[in-house]
C-alpha cells in the first residue's frame, strides 16, 4: 500500500468521537420522548441530545473518556499490515495533540499516562483480519471505562441464577448483568452478547458485535428474538437514564455466539453507554468513504 | 425548575435538598478521582509516610478552594497543554464509586458540600452526607460538551503529575446541571432504584 492513511485516520478517529450515528441518535430521541417532563431521566435525556448537537456542530468530543480506540479491520491482500499498524498509531497520536481523543493510555504498573494514547501493542487494540478483494475496511470503536467496567462474563450453570446452558440461561445471566450495572455504564446503553468461546475469544466476540447495524436483525430467528425480549425485560427493570429510574435502560441487544469446548459455556455480555461512537472508513481505488 | 446553588454553600441550602432535584451549580469546583482520592487518602487521611512540603503547599492551596465547596469526579479533555492556556474541552463526570473507601473521609478533611460525580456511591459516603452536612450531586455522564461550556476558567492545576485526566484541576463552573441522588437525609435514588430493579428482576427470572 503506498498511500499515507495517516491524515485519513485521523479524520475517522475525529467523526467517531465527535459526531454520534444518526441511527443511535434516533434511538435517543425516542427514549427522551418516553421519559415525562419534568422527571430526573427527562432532563438526563435532554442533555444528552443536547450534547450531541453542540459536540457535532463544535467537533469536540462527545464524551471526555474517548475510551479505548478499539480498530476492526478487514484488508485485502496487497496491504502491508504493519506500515498500515504504523499509520493507525500515528493517527492516533495526531488525534490526541488536536483534542479528539484524551490521553488515555496508561502503564498499569506505574501508572504513567504515556501522554498520546500509544500503549503496548493492545492500546490502540487492532484487530486484522484478512479478505478477498480490493476494498479495506476500518472500523473504529471508542469505548469508555464507565460502560467497560460493568461488562461481565458468566460460566453456565449458573445456580444462583438458575441459569442452565440454553438460552433461556442466556436470557437469566443477561439480565442479571443489566441489574448489577444499574446506570454505571451511562444508560440507557446497548448489550453486546457472546455465547461461547473461550474467555477471552468471548469478550473480543461480545464487543464485535457493535459492529452490527442497531436497527438490523439477527438471521437466526431464535437469536432475533431472545435479543428482542432482553431489550423489553431490560426496560421493565426501570433503572432508567444513568439510574434515575425511568422507561429506558436499554436500546439494543445483539447477540452472537462462537464455538466452545465441551467443558465450558461462557456468556459475555459487553455493555456500550449512550454514547455508542462508531464509524466506518473504507478505502478502495484512491477513494476514501466514510460512514 | 432547578434549584440554584452556589459556593461556598451553606448548611442549610444543603438540608433543603431532596433526592430528585435538579440542580445549575456556580462556583469553585476541584476535579478529583482515583489518583487524587489515594493521594489524599495516603498523605493526609491516613500517613503512610512523612508528607514533602510541596504536597503541604497542594493541600493548603486546596484547602481554600475546597472549604464548603465541590470535588468533581472528572477527568477532562483539556487543550493548550503546551502552552498553559488550559481550556476544558470535555468534562463529563466519572464513575464515582472507585472513591467509595475515601470519600466521606476526604468529605470529612475539607468540609466538603457536594461531590459531583456519576452513578452514585455506597452507605459510607451516604452516611458521611448526612454528618457533614453534604450531597451527591448526579451529572449526566457523557454530556461532557455541555458541561465543559459550564466551565468558564481554569484557575489552577495540582499534581499534573498524575496526568492530564487524574490532575486535580481548580475550575470556576457556571450553571452546571445536576441531580440530587443522594441527599443529607440519609436517602438514596440508588437504593431506591436498585431494590425495585432486584424485585422486578427476581419476577423476570423467577
Amino acid at each position: 500500500m503506498k498511500t499515507d492513511l495517516t491524515q485519513k485516520i485521523c479524520e475517522l478517529i475525529r467523526i467517531t468521537s465527535t459526531d454520534l450515528p444518526a441511527v443511535v441518535e434516533e434511538r435517543l430521541r425516542e427514549a427522551q420522548h418516553q421519559e415525562p417532563a419534568g422527571s430526573a431521566a427527562r432532563v438526563a435525556m435532554d442533555t444528552i441530545l443536547t450534547n450531541v448537537e453542540m459536540t457535532r456542530k463544535n467537533s469536540t468530543p462527545i464524551c471526555q473518556d474517548t475510551g479505548t480506540p478499539i480498530f476492526f479491520i478487514h484488508y485485502p491482500t496487497r496491504v502491508d499490515t504493519n506500515e498500515l499498524t504504523r499509520q493507525i498509531r500515528q493517527a492516533t497520536e495526531l488525534a490526541t495533540r488536536m483534542s479528539y481523543l484524551r490521553p488515555n493510555a496508561v502503564h498499569s504498573l506505574t501508572g504513567r499516562n504515556s501522554g498520546n494514547n500509544l500503549g503496548d501493542d493492545y492500546f490502540p487494540s487492532i484487530h486484522l483480519k484478512q479478505v478477498e478483494g480490493d476494498t479495506l475496511t476500518i472500523d473504529l470503536i471508542l469505548k469508555g471505562g464507565g460502560c467497560e467496567n460493568v461488562g461481565a462474563q458468566y460460566s453456565l450453570p449458573d445456580d444462583p441464577l438458575n441459569a442452565g446452558r440454553d438460552l433461556e440461561g442466556v436470557r437469566r445471566v443477561v439480565l442479571d448483568a443489566v441489574n448489577r450495572a444499574q446506570g454505571e455504564g451511562c444508560s440507557p446503553g446497548f448489550l453486546g452478547v457472546a455465547v461461547g468461546g473461550d474467555r477471552g475469544t468471548s469478550y473480543a466476540a461480545s464487543k464485535e458485535v457493535f459492529l452490527r447495524d442497531p436497527d438490523d436483525h439477527n438471521p437466526d430467528p431464535e437469536l432475533d428474538h431472545l435479543e428482542e425480549r432482553i431489550t423489553t425485560e431490560a426496560n421493565q427493570l426501570g433503572i432508567g437514564p444513568m439510574g434515575f429510574g425511568g422507561k429506558t435502560t436499554v436500546l439494543g441487544t445483539k447477540i452472537t455466539s462462537t464455538y466452545r469446548l465441551p467443558a465450558s459455556f461462557f456468556v459475555t455480555v459487553s455493555y456500550m453507554c449512550w454514547a455508542y461512537r462508531r464509524r466506518r472508513m473504507t478505502f478502495a481505488g484512491d477513494r476514501v468513504n466514510y460512514e | 425548575m432547578s434549584i440554584e446553588l452556589h459556593t461556598p454553600i451553606a448548611d442549610e441550602d444543603i438540608r433543603k435538598l431532596n433526592v430528585g432535584d435538579t440542580v445549575l451549580l456556580t462556583g469553585v469546583a476541584v476535579t478529583g478521582r482515583d489518583a487524587a482520592h489515594k493521594w489524599l487518602a495516603d498523605n493526609f487521611i491516613h500517613p503512610v509516610k512523612e508528607v514533602s512540603a510541596e504536597d503541604r503547599a497542594n493541600f493548603s492551596d486546596l484547602k481554600k478552594y475546597l472549604e464548603r465547596g465541590l470535588i468533581y469526579h472528572c477527568g477532562p479533555v483539556v487543550s493548550g497543554l503546551d502552552t498553559k492556556q488550559y481550556k476544558f474541552v470535555a468534562a463529563g463526570p466519572t464513575t464515582s464509586i472507585r472513591e467509595e473507601p475515601y470519600q466521606a473521609d476526604v468529605m470529612k478533611l475539607f468540609n466538603l458540600k457536594g461531590v459531583i460525580g456519576k452513578g452514585g456511591m455506597g452507605q459510607k459516603t451516604l452516611a458521611g452526607c448526612h454528618d457533614a452536612p453534604a450531597v451527591y450531586f448526579h451529572a449526566i455522564g457523557g454530556a461532557a460538551a455541555l458541561i465543559a461550556q459550564t466551565v468558564k476558567r481554569v484557575v489552577a492545576v495540582y499534581k499534573y503529575e498524575f496526568g492530564v485526566p487524574e490532575a486535580m484541576w481548580v475550575i470556576e463552573i457556571e450553571k452546571l446541571p445536576a441531580v440530587v441522588t443522594m441527599d443529607a437525609h440519609g436517602v438514596s435514588l440508588h437504593d431506591q432504584v436498585r431494590t425495585e430493579s432486584e424485585r422486578k428482576l427476581q419476577e423476570l427470572i423467577s
